[in-house]
């Protein structure tokens, strides 16, 4: 039995440890948040000390107003949160409900139409751009939000997580519906949905941010700089403007803002996302 | 007015009328699943087989584009920066069970270190590899400002070709060594039997000891889980990072598999190529994942 000296060695230890580790995780955004409030000489000058590039002085807000404009960050933000939002909404509804009927509902083919869902689930992300890419080409949805929104709401992932959540709640409760007279589409919205409130909102957390760092797609469906979203305004930007990292890091703080704010207050659906299986990685 | 329910009454549904709910009930779901998924995906296939610049029509040539993929010098370039990069894979679960271990202790203050230690995987995308670019930068960047002041002359990172895939590796390893398998490898030690540890201890078993014979053992299952899908995700991954940090080089030096897709497919449009080069990647997932499914059993151990 390790002594209570060596235990509380052991935890100071691991406490000094974790610190360290964690300020090495925290410093890029020290350093993403200084360098957006520098001023753009200063942020380039070599020869001044590693902490007073922690810390501009003075503290510049213009770096902010002008991502604003050049970077047309207002555009973006709308951008991206519609593109996030109509995604999340059609992805939850629509995955709900064949969950649903996958795992209570009984009609022939299910099974066989499941596992053809599992399949697609293996198939790499790239297999099936491609082609997507060619079917958008010919309805014309190339360049348009219905383009970069409607494909990513057909997804497979979400339909298995909320088939295995819904098998996994004890079904007396919809029984007791039926008996009482409810129609399928009564016990479902009444009872399971609201039953089923984590893993709605475990999905639909995973879906909007997984939807509001996309670049792929939007890289290749999307040219009109006015229909741009954050990840393809700022990597463009860079692209085209050179690195001016005074701006860029202005607009990337502005575009990791919701992220981080989103995650502090949803945590434990970040946890259950995972066990639930929701995270690709 | 009668109810709707006298009409037609939904608590005597017939099995046919449940039959025809369940199709109802999936039926935007699957139809939008069978035009922008399965299609796609058998789509795919066909697509492979023809040589096809979008604006042209298809032409079918068989196996030709996989001939002339075996003998792409860059395809096999690429694919040996793929692999490399996934390098970084056991290092980064090792980090993620090394910080899931200690942070299991109960220490004041956990929490406040598992959700700083989420934040770089829950931002990471285009943003934050643009800031690594940055932090990357030889003259501007702060890491080579650092080396500086102790007196290490810095290297020139994302535009060195020894350098770059060391430096992409890095960025993803601190993107990823405090996340998702971080979580997974806490949850797979709460699970493991206190009482293990106590015999051990009895048994006068030093920390080394105790870590080899039961903590690895015993979180093997997630260990292993961890790394199928690590390797699934890695050869087909680090598109966003690649293109932002360092648009493929310098050199091809970090020009993966994914990049290659969309040189092909999307900046020279050869759909058929880059739908090969895509199917070679499926070939070997699927391969992996049937191994996985085979040899899961035996691999992990308690």
């Amino acid at each position: 039995m390790p002594t209570t000296r060596k235990r509380i060695f052991i935890r100071a230890l691991s406490l000094v440890v974790l610190t360290i580790v964690g300020i090495w995780m925290l410093l890029p955004f020290a350093w993403m948040i200084a360098t957006s409030l520098s001023h753009e000489s200063k942020a380039m000058g070599s020869g001044r000390s590693m902490l007073s590039s922690l810390w501009p002085q003075p503290l510049d807000w213009t770096n902010y107003a002008g991502a604003w404009h050049e970077l047309n960050m207002g555009l973006l933000y709308l951008n991206t949160i519609t593109v996030a939002a109509a995604t999340t909404i059609g992805q939850v509804f629509t995955s709900s409900l064949a969950g649903y009927a996958f795992a209570r509902l009984k009609f022939p083919g299910r099974d066989k139409i499941f596992v053809a869902y599992l399949a697609t689930m293996m198939v790499p992300s790239a297999v099936i751009i491609i082609p997507l890419y060619i079917l958008m080409s010919k309805l014309g949805w190339l360049d348009t939000y219905q383009g970069l929104i409607v494909p990513s709401i057909f997804t497979a992932y979400g339909t298995f997580m909320l088939r295995q959540f819904f098998m996994g709640i004890p079904s007396e409760l919809e029984d007791a519906a039926k008996i009482d007279g409810c129609g399928l589409l009564r016990v479902y919205w009444h009872v399971v949905l609201p039953l089923s409130k984590p893993a709605l909102v475990t999905l639909t957390i995973f879906t909007f941010m997984a939807t509001w760092r996309d670049f792929f797609w939007p890289l290749i469906v999307m040219n009109s700089p006015r229909k741009f979203t954050l990840s393809l305004g700022l990597a463009k930007f860079l692209y085209e403007h050179g690195p001016k990292w005074t701006f860029l890091m202005a607009g990337t703080v502005m575009a990791t803002i919701p992220m981080i704010v989103v995650f502090l207050f949803a945590q434990r659906y970040f946890v259950q996302g995972i066990r639930l299986g929701a995270v690709k990685e | 007015m009668k109810s709707r329910s006298a009409i037609f009454p939904l608590n005597e549904l017939t099995m046919r009328d449940r039959q025809y709910a369940g199709y109802l009930f999936i039926l935007p779901n699957f139809l939008g699943f069978l035009v922008f998924t399965l299609g796609p995906v058998i789509a795919a296939f066909a697509i492979a087989f023809c040589r096809w610049r979008i604006t042209s029509r298809p032409e079918f040539i068989g196996l030709g584009n996989f001939v002339e993929l075996m003998q792409d010098g860059r395809f096999w370039r690429y694919t040996y920066n793929t692999l490399f990069l996934m390098l970084g894979i056991p290092l980064s679960i090792l980090g993620s069970l090394f910080l899931a271990v200690i942070l299991h202790q109960q220490i004041p203050g956990a929490a406040v270190f598992r959700t700083v230690y989420y934040l770089p995987t829950i931002t990471a995308g285009v943003a934050i590899y643009i800031l690594w670019k940055w932090l990357l930068d030889p003259d501007a960047g702060p890491i080579n400002q650092l080396l500086g002041a102790i007196g290490i002359e810095g290297p020139r990172w994302l535009l060195d070709p020894f350098w770059a895939k060391p430096a992409l590796i890095l960025v993803n390893f601190w993107t990823v060594v405090g996340g998702a398998n971080m979580v997974l490898y806490l949850a797979a030690l709460s699970n493991v039997n206190p009482e293990l540890y106590e015999v051990a201890d009895l048994d006068g078993a030093g920390a080394w000891r105790k870590f080899w014979n039961i903590t690895w053992p015993m979180v093997s299952p997630t260990t292993f889980f961890i790394t199928v899908m690590s390797i699934i995700g890695g050869l087909q991954g680090s598109f966003d990072a690649v293109f932002v940090m360092t648009a493929g080089g310098p050199g091809g030096s970090t020009s993966v598999l994914s990049y290659y897709i969309w040189e092909k497919g999307f900046q020279t449009y050869q759909m058929g190529y880059a739908a090969a080069i895509a199917l070679f990647i499926f070939l070997i997932v699927l391969v992996l994942t049937l191994m996985n499914w085979r040899f899961g059993g035996r691999v992990v151990h308690y």
